[in-house]
């Protein structure tokens, strides 16, 4: 019996309420990013099952990107959050609300 | 079988969900992320997706979440949670709004009775049609997508220097 389309998008729909919740409620920089890859994700999901569905590659071709840009994403992000907990001891991103450093 | 293999798979992608919001040390969000990944990566094969889970595990379990525990043991004295008390209220209305924006979307989702998923074309999701399309309809995307990484891996390595020989 195969799985009806609304299932996956209900799945998504909580992977990304919990990244939301995650960004909202968790101070720490590292998990806060974690919480951005997992909305990151969701959209995914539902890229890959609405492209299913549809029978048509571009969803599939647009996860690609999206999974590109993540990657560039952490990279440049996690530099930051290294150069930040370089120059003020911390990663909690309370601490860090000056834009002049 | 296909629905045991969602069911398995959707599990584990909301535990893994739970972990990273809800765990105190880094390390442990960050080993939930990669279930969450990972259970992903059952869904796109699911999904005929081959290329995309196959690229999910390389790239995302593989790339991603390493480098993730590369900067958590890098930063690993201090990386604890700051105490919790600091944002009582908000932390209260984060949740309210959350389940709100969730109940939001699962009605908007669920509004309408969406068409089943018929069978998927011949070959779809093989390496062999993601590539037709990304060097076919797509390879200008493509190329700016090498741009971006090339631009990624120099800010990278400008922000990462030590303090003082940035400039």
């Amino acid at each position: 019996m195969s799985v009806p389309l609304g299932a996956y998008l209900v799945l998504s729909a909580a992977l990304f309420t919990m990244g939301v919740t995650g960004v909202l409620v968790r101070r720490n920089a590292l998990v806060v990013f974690m919480s951005i890859e997992l909305m990151l994700n969701s959209v995914n999901l539902s890229f890959i099952a609405f492209a299913r569905q549809l029978g048509r590659i571009e969803g599939q071709v647009s996860v690609f990107f999206v999974m590109v840009i993540a990657a560039v994403e952490v990279v440049v992000g996690l530099a930051i959050i290294i150069a930040i907990f370089r120059a003020r001891d911390t990663v909690d991103v309370d601490d860090v609300d000056l834009l002049r450093g | 079988m296909e629905m045991i293999l969602f069911a398995a798979a959707a599990v584990g992608a909301l535990a893994g969900g739970v972990g990273v919001i809800a765990s105190r040390p880094p390390v442990r969000s960050a080993l939930s992320l990669l279930l969450v990944l990972g259970s992903l990566a059952v869904l796109y094969l699911l999904l005929a997706a081959q290329f995309i889970a196959a690229l999910q595990v390389i790239i995302y379990a593989g790339a991603i979440v390493v480098l993730f525990l590369f900067v958590i043991m890098l930063l690993h004295a201090r990386t604890g949670e700051a105490p919790f008390e600091r944002l009582r209220a908000q932390r209260t209305v984060a949740y309210v709004l959350a389940a709100g924006f969730l109940a939001v979307l699962v009605t908007v989702l669920l509004a309408r009775p969406v068409a089943e998923v018929g069978a998927a074309p011949d070959g779809f999701g093989t390496a062999q049609a993601v590539g037709a399309a990304l060097f076919t309809h797509y390879v200008l995307p493509f190329e700016l997508a090498s741009l971006v990484l090339l631009v990624g891996i120099i800010a990278a390595v400008v922000i990462g220097q030590p303090a003082g020989r940035a400039r």
